[in-house]
């Protein structure tokens, strides 16, 4: 036998109470684990953002078109050293309900500019430059449909149609890239934006926005003023930010998430410590004898606390891991299902570890008031004497 | 038996405030017990009998005067000093047996063991060796709930002489039990005290259990009266 047996074996003498216990903490960590991954999915854009970078869209929203001219006027801005453009494509493949991250795209200097997250190989770069009608689709895209270089397939549009009337654009695919960022989204597909722009059936030599880099983060500030100011009273009137508070203000369109991560997590939470809590208070309340004996046959005060704290503490942990395994298994099946509106969904290293920093406070403080009480109590008091 | 005194009060003094009221339980007390000696304490309720087992295992100190037993000062320990004190020297009997419930006898008796730097194996040694003195070898992984009254006080003695302790306070140890299993808890006391050597203090009402003892001490209004010596 040892301090753990003992804690173990006091943790399950009321073995009702004891499950009923943990699976309070599992909901509470099973919630915690799958929004907490939903948050991160979310931010996911708002982590690969690089210092240097500003997005341009059009000032009433971002959805508005801006005209390609804009392209090479922001160029010319003082202070600038790349940009590119891009379009939302609102595609899907076949289905409508195949959700497909498409963007139409200036080939070269669109590369160019998002080289630091993904990785596109000089022969990809080419083909697709040279290729109007080629696509570049990121591996987890392919990887889902089963899709080879040198597959052509029809990629569709919620938004657009072709002179034609058709929705559906025939690309050719000449490269599938990876990703240098680990939090980098590889389930999207780039196309020629010439090849759409020539083809599309309205919206002709607009754009959705710019995107460009700095020559240095310090100069964020006034190449952002220069260019709305260009811009200012103009029927298309910019509004340039950085690429993270872009990013950021995209994620807002769905709410606050963070928000509802916190106030979610933190009711749970609240009402599971007060429940384990209230529940642990009574445990050992009940126990105060026996806990008076552990003290006559020489167990310390401090002794004794560490073995009501590693009571609540196990307790947290069992509950907390069977909420976290429980929220893995929700965001994997998630996952196959939103991968392609919510990409990246899932349990990160940071979130199992912040979990775990969770558990250990949980454990702490359910513990804390029946521990201390044990700490204090007097042998006589404990055996009922006076 | 030794000459030499095992227990020594000195002394000692001790009250409590209840409302208004200053009650004295013991005022300026002495006591000697040697080594080998098995004491019982009779008294009328309330006349500090089991203040004055307190006492003796360090669980409650003097107001004055000095607490001396196994050759140290406890009223000057500190609780933390005084706990492993108790693990060292001490072994407690109760009325009530106070074993824990979801261990097995052959745990419970380890319980104090937990306490020393000793490995499982030896752990184990000493719980065989405890459990066969109180002949309950055989029941050593049933749980206190599948025992017998007189079965679990000996469980509790088994936990009390596990770790070889000089004194054994027994506080009223066969006032849950019948007139049998009283006798054969007495008379593994009385074994103990005279086969192993163990200085025993027995708090007691009944007058059949204290004719186990080599002498009786009658505590009555905060002093002693020895009123008998047992065979």
């Amino acid at each position: 036998m040892n301090d753990f047996l003992l804690i173990r074996k006091n943790l399950f003498r009321k073995k009702l109470r004891a499950i009923l216990m943990i699976v309070s903490i599992l909901v509470a960590f099973a919630i915690f684990g799958v929004l907490a991954a939903f948050e991160r999915a979310f931010n996911a854009g708002e982590e690969v953002s690089e210092a240097d970078r500003l997005v341009v869209v059009n000032k009433i929203n971002f959805t508005q078109p801006l005209p390609i001219a804009y392209f090479n006027r922001v160029a010319a801005v003082e202070g600038v050293r790349q940009v590119t453009f891009a379009n939302w494509f609102g595609g899907y493949y076949q289905d409508p309900k195949n959700f497909t991250v498409v963007m139409a795209v200036e080939p070269e200097s669109y590369l160019k500019l998002i080289s630091t997250e993904y990785a596109f190989t000089p022969e990809m770069t080419e083909a697709f430059v040279r290729n109007r009608t080629g696509a570049l689709v990121g591996e987890q895209l392919a990887a889902k449909w089963g899709w080879k270089v040198g597959d052509r397939i029809p990629i569709s549009s919620s938004i657009f149609s072709q002179k034609n009337g058709s929705t559906a654009w025939d690309v050719t695919i000449v490269g599938i890239f990876g990703k240098n960022k680990p939090q980098a989204d590889t389930t999207l597909m780039l196309i020629q934006y010439a090849y759409f722009d020539e083809t599309r059936s309205f919206g002709k030599d607009t754009i959705g926005w710019l995107v460009l880099k700095t020559a240095s983060p310090a100069l964020n500030d006034q190449v952002a003023k220069s260019i709305d100011g260009m811009f200012a009273n103009s029927p298309y009137e910019t509004a340039t930010d950085t690429e993270k508070a872009f990013n950021k203000a995209f994620v807002a369109q769905l709410g606050n998430i963070a928000l509802i991560v916190q106030l979610v997590v933190g009711a749970a939470f609240v009402t599971i410590l007060m429940i384990v809590g209230n529940t642990m208070v009574m445990a050992i309340r009940e126990r105060t004898r026996e806990i008076a004996v552990l003290k006559t046959l020489g167990f310390s005060g401090g002794r004794v606390l560490r073995l009501v704290l590693g009571e609540t503490l196990l307790l947290a942990l069992i509950g907390g891991t069977a909420g976290l395994l429980l929220a893995w298994l929700a965001t994997r099946a998630m996952s196959q299902s939103l991968g392609n509106f919510i990409p990246g969904l899932s349990l990160s290293p940071g979130i199992v570890a912040a979990a775990i920093g969770f558990m250990v406070l949980l454990g702490l403080a359910t513990g804390l008031v029946p521990a201390l009480n044990a700490f204090r109590l007097r042998i006589a008091d404990g055996m009922g004497r006076g | 038996m030794s000459d030499l005194p095992l227990v020594r009060l000195a002394g000692v003094s001790k009250g409590f405030v209840k409302g208004k009221d200053a009650i004295t339980i013991f005022d300026k007390l002495d006591l000697a017990i040697p080594a080998g000696d098995f004491v019982a304490v009779m008294g009328p309720s309330g006349s500090g009998k089991s203040t004055l087992l307190n006492l003796l295992g360090g669980i409650d100190r003097p107001d004055t005067g000095e607490v001396q037993v196994a050759g140290s000062r406890i009223d000057a320990l500190s609780e933390g000093e005084l706990s492993a004190w108790r693990a060292a020297h001490i072994g407690f009997v109760f009325q009530f047996y106070n074993l824990m419930p979801m261990l097995t006898a052959a745990q419970n008796v380890e319980l104090p063991l937990l306490l020393t730097r000793l490995g499982k194996a030896d752990r184990r040694r000493h719980v065989e060796t405890a459990l066969t003195i109180v002949n309950l070898a055989d029941r050593a992984k049933h749980y206190p709930r599948e025992m017998s009254g007189g079965q679990q006080q000996r469980v509790a003695i088994a936990r009390a002489i596990v770790s070889d302790p000089e004194l054994l306070l027994c506080d009223e140890p066969t006032g849950d039990l019948d007139r049998t299993s009283a006798d054969e808890i007495l008379g593994m006391l009385k074994a103990l005290n005279r086969d192993l050597g163990k200085t025993i203090v027995m708090v007691t009402h009944d007058p059949a259990a204290a004719r186990y003892a080599r002498r009786t001490l009658h505590l009555d209004k905060g002093h002693f009266e020895e009123k008998e010596l047992a065979a």
